[in-house]
């Protein structure tokens, strides 16, 4: 094996473990600010590409044009979710959350299969397409954009919740729910808009990926599962932490599976899970 | 965390035990009603049959005309129809047509299909082979499209002793159990496999090339664990070198570890079995990260999906998939484009690979209960094992019909197609092929 192909897999792996980091952001943050966990997050992915495609279909806007509209678009759904379904669920036994949002995974997909067909689609050609080459390196444009809108958004939201008042506030909310509420801070509104943030990071990372991966109504599927896998090695609640474990999860995964054999890549991920279980259930960042 | 919560007593919960009761009933009746769904609703929309006619010949059909697979079911039904009524004189048959086309010795009794929906459902399947054998008395089942339940329903017609003759199913296995009423006209997966290597060799002496280095690259689903099992002993047997053998996690959210292997292990050419989704995504990767085999040889499924080629546009270009039918053969073979354009004109649909192969298995039932003069099961049988269609009287790729000692028909061919222009081409085997292989593919950017 030589020095380039390890580089070049080196590459593919931070490539795809930004776009985890993106998907995992939003669960994270959902989770942190009130210990909910989001089966449906997936299901944000696949709206997000489902928009991007349509509006591509139907408009001819370039998924990565129509980014500022798919967020805004997941946004709207994270807060009518949460309006619907999460508000009247908070108090319930943690069970009834779970299947709450389960079930909300579950009808997500049956409604884009009753409406969209399972045909599984492709934006046939968008604003970036083709190969960049640096020397022995290769790797996609749509990739390549896609990780930095990842990097780009979750940076963004760094900012947001480090810089500004209102991101402060949801910050607080996270940490302290009822000292923040004595602090004059709106709970509900704080809840909805962690929801609406969380799924239009989920949106956006579909948009963003709907450059280069097949849309179809199981989509969510295939990402749902790193994306706890990042979460919980990230620490619970950290978004700092989702978008480090989420590289992590992405290098080790496309270079675990090149160098021990691809059909053991899922285990490879999934021991990484229960090793940071058995040993660090904090996670990197999380809060003891 | 809300766990103490979860421990809190809920209430309402009913403790008489009357409505207990009442629930029990439900559930019988509930129990009742499913037994009515599976076993007789089925049989109650087709099943009503006039009065038997002397001179009626009854084939029983097993088809899924209804669930998730009922939009194929439809079309196999249509080409059992086409076919029926070729036999039966209704329609005059198209010239060279060798099996169906009528029942002189039968003393021009007519056949009659009576149709079975097994929705997909190896039970169904089953209790509808048994409500034909025993209620509608017919001579002799024909179906199932799934394998699973082409298995139990041939299981019963093994059991009463009727046979039973498959055209559409191919997993190897069922002509594997040495049945003594199961008959099969289509080619199995084996075949399917085998051929990529004997192409491999055909290919080998037509280019000059060297073709000995194959990278496997198959879905960790039974299928594909199936095909590398089978992929490993035949590159042995033939002297291939397999440079890569990847078994990859289906439904994945990157490929680039498999590709890097796959690059890596530089193999001249790549045997791929994927579903949609997949083969998608390893198109993508094959072309981000540039590789490029001499040929891509795929295993149907998703390679072979009309999204495939409707999503994929120039990049899904070249790939080379196998196939039992292809609809350019008409070009070649007059007979297929007249039998086509009477299914065209009934359902309005062209043959497809399924119906093709519905349509021929009721014919060469019908040739062998006219030879066999009776329609006592041993006779039928014993017409049955002495088939011997030849390949000019078929609407498939075949070298005919004949059948051996465990009902496989021995003539049995596939097609291997490659993606040109849009379209899935013929390209071998090279005596049928309606276009020359584009060897080797182009690259990704030249096209």
């Amino acid at each position: 094996m030589t020095a380039d192909i390890l580089i070049q897999v080196l590459v593919s792996g931070l490539l795809i473990g930004l776009i985890y980091a993106l998907v995992a952001v939003g669960l994270t943050l959902i989770f942190g600010v009130m210990d909910i966990v989001n089966f449906a997050h997936g299901e944000f992915l696949m709206l997000g590409m489902y928009a991007s495609f349509w509006a591509f279909v139907l408009f001819a806007i370039d998924p990565i044009v129509a980014l500022p509209m798919t967020a805004l678009l997941l946004f709207a759904v994270g807060v009518i979710v949460y309006q619907t379904v999460i508000r009247r669920i908070l108090k319930a036994p943690m069970l009834s959350q779970i299947f709450a949002t389960f079930g909300l995974m579950i009808l997500l997909r049956g409604l884009a299969q009753f409406f969209w067909k399972p045909d599984h689609r492709l934006i046939p050609h968008s604003l970036v397409s083709g190969n960049i080459a640096l020397g022995p390196v290769q790797f996609g444009l749509p990739q390549f954009v896609a990780a930095l809108g990842a990097i780009g958004v979750t940076g963004a939201l760094w900012v947001f919740l480090h810089r500004t008042r209102l991101g402060t506030a949801l910050e607080a909310t996270a940490i302290d729910r009822e000292a923040a509420t004595l602090m004059g801070i709106d709970g509900q509104k704080m809840f909805a808009l962690a929801w609406g943030i969380g799924a239009a990071c989920a949106g956006l990372a579909g948009g963003l990926i709907a450059t280069f991966f097949p849309i179809f109504p199981e989509v969510g599927a295939n990402f749902i599962l790193i994306a706890f896998v990042v979460v919980v090695l990230g620490g619970f609640g950290s978004i700092t932490g989702a978008f480090l474990a989420g590289i992590i999860v992405g290098l080790i995964e496309v270079l675990g599976g090149f160098l021990v054999g691809p059909e053991y890549k899922t285990a490879i991920v999934l021991s990484l899970l229960l090793i940071v279980l058995l040993v660090r259930p904090r996670g990197l960042l999380g809060k003891a | 965390m809300r766990f103490a919560d979860a421990n809190s007593e809920p209430t309402g919960t009913p403790s008489t035990s009357r409505p207990v009761t009442r629930r029990r009933t439900m559930a019988r009746l509930l129990g009742v009603a499913a037994l009515l769904a599976t076993t007789a609703l089925g049989g109650l929309g087709i099943g009503a049959a006039p009065a038997r006619a002397e001179d009626e010949i009854r084939i029983g059909v097993i088809y899924p005309l209804t669930g998730a697979a009922a939009s194929t079911g439809v079309e196999l039904k249509a080409a059992a129809e086409l076919a029926a009524a070729i036999i039966n004189k209704e329609i005059p048959a198209p010239a060279g047509l060798v099996a169906g086309v009528g029942m002189p010795h039968m003393k021009g009794a007519k056949i009659r299909l009576v149709f079975g929906d097994h929705q997909g459902n190896p039970q169904v399947g089953a209790t509808e082979a048994e409500r034909l054998i025993t209620s509608e008395k017919v001579a002799a089942l024909a179906g199932a499209y799934f394998s699973n339940v082409t298995a139990t329903a041939s299981q019963v017609a093994e059991r009463y002793g009727v046979p039973f003759l498959n055209g559409e199913s191919s997993s190897a296995t069922l002509t594997q159990r040495h049945f003594k009423w199961f008959f099969r006209t289509t080619p199995h997966d084996d075949l399917f496999v085998t051929n990529f290597f004997t192409f491999l060799e055909d290919m080998e002496k037509k280019t000059g090339d060297k073709l000995r280095t194959v990278g496997l690259f198959n879905e960790n689903t039974l299928w594909g664990n199936e095909t590398t099992k089978l992929q490993v002993k035949l590159a042995a047997d033939r002297k291939f070198d397999i440079a890569e053998k990847i078994v990859y996690p289906a439904k994945t959210t990157q490929m680039t570890s498999e590709v890097q292997r796959l690059k890596a292990s530089k193999p001249a050419v790549i045997m791929q079995s994927s579903y949609l989704g997949d083969a998608i995504l390893s198109m993508k990767t094959y072309k981000e990260l540039g590789f490029l085999p001499k040929m891509l040889l795929a295993n149907d499924a998703g390679f072979n999906d009309s999204e495939f080629l409707k999503t994929m546009g120039k990049d899904g270009e070249f790939v080379i998939s196998r196939e039992v039918w292809a609809l350019d053969q008409a070009d070649r073979n007059p007979l297929i484009r007249q039998v086509n354009d009477l299914m065209k004109q009934r359902s309005g649909v062209d043959f497809n690979g399924n119906s093709a192969r519905a349509f021929t298995a009721i014919a060469v039932l019908a040739d062998a209960i006219d030879r066999a003069g009776a329609t006592t099961p041993d006779a039928i049988r014993k017409a049955l094992q002495e088939t011997d269609i030849p390949a000019t009287g078929l609407i498939m790729p075949w070298k005919g019909v004949k059948f051996d000692a465990d009902g496989q028909n021995e003539l049995g061919q596939g097609l291997i197609v490659q993606v040109q222009n849009g379209q899935y081409a013929t390209v071998w085997p090279f005596d049928v092929a309606t276009k020359p292989v584009v060897y080797p593919m182009p690259a990704w950017d030249g096209r």
